[in-house]
């Protein structure tokens, strides 16, 4: 038997006051009964001595302190897993929402999950070939990876995410097992569906569990939604062996969501009013992708963020830079020039590329491609900045094949179609194309060996 | 005797009315005994902040005291070995509790069952005090462990042991104090973390710390028992150069602190640095290192902690004659720990939400860096290099402002050099070390001369071109006079061929001093040479038409580190090719 208690002693925002309660747990479940018969959850914030301080995932509206009745459940925020989650939709809060009935558990798992001993990790290696030229040869992602796509309003984020899930051959190998998780925070409704058409359409709809928190949904429950989402991943890439892909969007929506939730705690805010543990919560969060060793499973994650205004600085994108292993960069300019994908090349990175690149993985001259595209790529910049000021004609014979290289390098390698999966060969094969048209002595990232082997001068384009 | 709990939020624990604890005690928390700490005692209320997991606590679960500050466990079986932020070794948490970290697991630090070849230094009768050695262990095949009494034990040795195999925790003498008190020494011992570790007195600082970084070396060195911070935003290479000192510094022993950072770098460090061998010893590195790794997703209050802990076990082998080196990686995320609690805990914030004391707090960190005459009579050192994260990639936050106060090498990493593949990232016009001239003996005398007479033409060059490129910006570089293309050309070679420096290549990723004096030498002669004739009305694209710059810079790559005195052919090569 549960005790319900009767009534409560305040209300202030999300959250209640409970007095008189006598057992409660920090973080406990609790279930609050309206009047009208309809449950809201709720999770203690707060402990002091016999009051609990409850976070109501639903909102506050239509309570009163009279009519509602509280139960607490006695455990933390649990999810109920199964392997049968795959091709199901949930709530933010992790309640089967596409009518099907209830998911029957296998076990009962704390959403919050627990971090993974640094001993235990496997160091991801082993690289996915996502078909798009500028994530494959320049920002490589890697099994296991936390790889976030920093965009703004209105660019094609969504777009880029679906094509990496259709095209990301991340079960190559036999009796390998992929399946993809993904979570919507705060997004319209328009961008959930066209994330569920993608996967339709590219025949991997079975295989996808997706939680969803829209934004007319309450705002409170968004915090629990990419908790719920990485506790199914979790569950299914390191006890199901298989190899998962979570997409995430949008995290500064969660972000917000968890101001909201701090300020209304009167909590001391940090930067642009945030809470002071933003980095420890977002990192609690990116922290859980990774690869165990002895375990067969990996889980790969790709949050995207909308950065508010574009700026990179902005707390969201800037903490969760420091977090994750990397970020692709999509670049208003490029979109607006009709280039598709529309990433910026230069401040794009993936961490673990290093070592998940060469002889063996990739290509014996990936990573000197890759440095020496940047490096060029970067020169671009300074001509470009240059020819802005005194005029493209004015610029030396060298200037000018590198402008040159910058605007065929973004029309041909960056730009690529929706539906073109290029392979690694082709896509180092065309940087070497576009590194020809810059004269050999400005290539001083490549070895002799490999310019001669690969280093074909062209005067033509 | 326990009291109990009566509020909880998040990592901080209150207790009402308890008299019982001290400031800065380590406690027992709830029934899963927790670890925490007493951070603040009023006559109303105790505050506790608890290293691990708070779900699932209550209010009314006992808080046992321990009577004593939350301390770090010193003895043999230290190194090579990987601890979370309050020193519980993680390997055994695998064993213990599988790949996922469980809270309340209470486990010993070190390994109590592997037995150790002691030799005891002391006899029978002898008198003692404490920081003198009494017996040493081969910990590693690199370094020996020497047990030093601990502190507050002075008097006469009245029993002990003979040399032979002993475990951690067995007795290996006794000291009869002067109250008559019998002291059984063990081969470990125990310090609280937030306690300078005694030493006789400060030494000058006078050595540089050797890291083979040419831009460090030649440029901004490192002393040892300095400190150094490097700031950078994301993705310009903080972690990158901290790996690159810990693997390639002349220090004895490193301790190597992952605060608040990735799991994948902690496991990418383990995993290199036992793959890769110490070119002076010809043992894997790991024999030399300890790492704390309490990464992002792990308690906070740890996090705090972790700082405390590496320093500690620095200080530890310094006291036993050793140079070490400590990495701190990231001490804006042991900053930003102090803010979480300090927020918890409703104290008023200073700039950016930051406790007012934060600078206080990274004061006393960065001063616990030093070359010291141990209390047995060596020397040894502790060097901190801490790297720091500002947010927004902005130098003029708090932490990275309050660091550069108590640092004296600032190695400031940058951005749009980072987009350009340029590594190390560190900027040449920003960062600075004021311990040139502490320095600047050693150098004359272990390397040559005119060491600091050549990096000061080479450092003049470089802000030389930065102002050049201003104007290059507006107008282009054609229009410059011939001298002043000069500059750019060799400060163009110096970035490329001298800054610039590749870690995956196998020779490149470190060079020894007399080479990079070499390098320094041949480029600059390079120029003088260039000048000269400039100033007879011979025109630069002669001279560069030569592909001499060209050649110059891929001396990292062409010269192998042994062969440097080859460059004295490329001196003459000069020679040869520019006599017009």
């Amino acid at each position: 038997m549960t005790l319900q208690f009767i009534g409560l002693s305040q209300i202030n925002g999300p959250l209640v006051v409970l007095d008189g309660v006598p057992d409660a747990s920090y973080e406990e479940m609790a279930e609050l009964v309206c009047e009208d018969g309809t449950v809201r959850s709720g999770r203690i914030v707060h402990l002091a001595d016999q009051r609990a301080v409850i976070q109501v995932y639903e909102g506050t509206s239509g309570l009163s302190l009279k009519n509602t009745r509280t139960r607490l459940l006695g455990h933390p925020m649990r999810l109920s897993v199964s392997p049968e989650m795959l091709g199901r939709v949930f709530s933010g809060a992790g309640r089967p929402i596409d009518g099907l009935g209830e998911v029957y558990p296998e076990k009962y798992l704390d959403i919050n999950g627990r971090p993974i001993n640094p001993v235990s990790r496997e160091y991801p290696r082993s690289y996915i070939n996502t078909g798009i030229s500028t994530i494959d040869a320049l920002t490589t992602l890697i099994r296991g990876q936390k790889l976030p796509i920093f965009s703004g309003s209105g660019m094609d984020h969504n777009k880029l995410a679906a094509q990496i899930v259709r095209q990301a051959q991340i079960a190559e190998e036999e009796g390998q097992e992929f399946a993809v998780v993904f979570a919507a925070m705060g997004v319209k409704n328009d961008v959930a569906d066209f994330f569920r058409k993608s996967f339709e359409e590219s025949g991997v709809l079975s295989r996808v569990a997706m939680f969803l928190n829209l934004s007319n949904d309450p705002v409170i429950e968004r915090i629990l939604t990419p908790r719920c989402a990485l506790t199914a991943a979790e569950y299914l890439a390191f006890e199901k062996g298989m190899h998962i892909l979570c997409v995430m969007t949008d995290m500064t929506s969660y972000a917000e969501a968890l101001r909201e939730f701090s300020s209304s705690r009167g909590e001391i805010p940090g930067r642009k009013g945030y809470p002071g543990y933003l980095y420890s919560d977002l990192a609690s969060l990116y922290e859980r992708a990774g690869a165990i060793k002895g375990c067969k499973g990996s889980l790969t994650q790709i949050p995207i963020l909308t950065m508010p205004n574009d700026d990179i600085t902005h707390p969201v994108p800037d903490l969760t830079g420091y977090i994750t292993e990397g970020q692709i960069v999509l670049d208003r300019y490029l979109d607006q020039t009709g280039i598709y994908p529309p990433i910026s090349v230069l401040p794009s990175l993936s961490r673990l590329m290093k070592d998940g690149i060469g002889e063996g993985y990739t290509r014996a001259d990936h990573s000197a491609v890759a440095n020496q595209l940047f490096a060029a790529y970067a020169h671009v910049a300074d001509a470009r900045s240059l020819a802005s000021v005194i005029g493209e004609e004015e610029l030396g014979a060298t200037d000018k094949r590198y402008m040159k290289f910058g605007k065929l390098f973004e029309e041909r390698f960056i730009a690529q179609n929706f539906y073109d999966n290029r392979s690694i060969d082709q896509t180092l094969n065309l940087g070497w194309e576009l590194l020809s048209i810059l004269p050999r002595e400005e290539l001083d990232r490549v070895d002799s060996d490999l310019l001669d082997k690969y280093y074909h001068p062209r005067e033509d384009i | 005797m326990s009291e109990k709990i009566y509020s909880i939020n998040g990592p901080v624990v209150k207790l009402k009315e308890a008299k019982a604890f001290q400031m800065m005690e380590m406690v027992y928390v709830g029934n899963r005994r927790l670890i925490g700490e007493v951070i603040g005692v009023t006559e109303e209320e105790t505050t506790v902040q608890v290293y691990e997991g708070t779900t699932g606590l209550k209010a009314g679960e006992p808080v046992i005291p321990t009577g004593a500050p939350l301390s770090a466990t010193l003895g043999p079986g230290i190194l090579t070995n990987i601890f979370d932020g309050i020193q519980r070794p993680l390997k055994h948490l695998e064993a213990e509790s599988g790949a996922f970290l469980a809270d309340g697991v209470e486990i010993f630090p070190l390994d109590k069952e592997r037995v150790f070849d002691v030799t005891i230094t002391i006899s029978e009768g002898a008198t003692v005090s404490p920081g003198m050695i009494y017996a040493t262990c081969p910990e590693t095949s690199l370094i020996t462990h020497r047990c030093m009494i601990p502190a507050g034990v002075k008097g006469v040795v009245a029993e002990v042991m003979p040399s032979g195999k002993y475990r951690v925790n067995d007795t290996v003498a006794k000291i009869r104090k002067k109250d008559g008190s019998l002291v059984p020494l063990t081969l470990c011992q125990k310090w609280p973390v937030r306690t300078p570790r005694p030493s006789a007195h400060r030494i000058g600082i006078e050595r540089p710390l050797v890291t083979g970084q040419r831009v460090i070396d030649t440029l901004f060195p490192i002393a040892k028992g300095g400190a150094a911070a490097i700031p950078g935003g994301f993705g310009a290479g903080k972690t990158m150069t901290q790996h690159q000192l810990a693997k390639w510094c002349d220090a004895d022993i490193i301790v190597y602190i992952g605060c608040g950072e990735r799991g994948n770098e902690m496991t990418q460090v383990l995993e290199e640095f036992s793959e890769l061998i110490d070119p002076k010893s010809g043992k894997p590195l790991t024999e030399r290192t300890v790492l704390i790794a309490n990464t992002s997703n792990m308690p906070v209050a740890a996090r705090e902690a972790s700082i405390y802990t590496g320093i500690t076990l620095a200080e530890y082998y310094r006291d036993m004659g050793y140079h070490v080196a400590i990495m701190a990686d990231s001490t804006s995320r042991w900053a930003e720990a102090l803010r979480e609690i300090s927020g918890r805990l409703e104290e008023m914030p200073a700039e950016e939400g930051f406790p007012a004391y934060l600078p206080s707090r990274l004061s006393e960190f960065y001063e616990r860096a030093g070359c010291v005459e141990t209390l047995a009579g060596g020397e040894g050192s502790v060097t901190i290099i801490g790297a720091v994260s500002p947010q927004g990639a902005d130098f003029s936050e708090p932490v990275t402002q309050n660091t550069k106060r108590f640092v004296r090498c600032f190695l400031a990493l940058d951005k749009s050099l980072a987009y350009a593949r340029h590594y190390p990232a560190i900027n040449w016009t920003t960062s600075y070390s004021e311990y040139l001239d502490d320095l600047s003996l050693w150098y004359a005398k272990e390397v040559a001369n005119d060491f600091f007479p050549l990096r000061r033409k080479l450092a003049a060059l470089l802000s030389e071109e930065s102002r050049l490129m201003e104007i290059v910006k507006l107008v282009g570089a054609d229009v410059l006079p011939d001298d002043q293309k000069l500059i750019i050309e060799t400060a163009r070679v110096i970035r490329l061929g001298f800054l610039q420096q590749n870690a995956f290549h196998a020779e490149d990723t470190f060079v020894p001093l007399k080479k990079q004096y070499e390098m320094m030498k041949t480029i600059l002669y390079l120029y003088d040479k260039g000048t000269k004739l400039i100033a007879r009305g011979v025109p630069i694209s002669k001279i560069l038409a030569t592909g001499l710059f060209d050649k110059l810079v891929r001396i990292k790559y062409d010269i192998p580190n042994d062969q440097f005195s080859r460059l004295e052919e490329y001196r003459k090569e000069i020679d040869t090719l520019l006599s017009f």
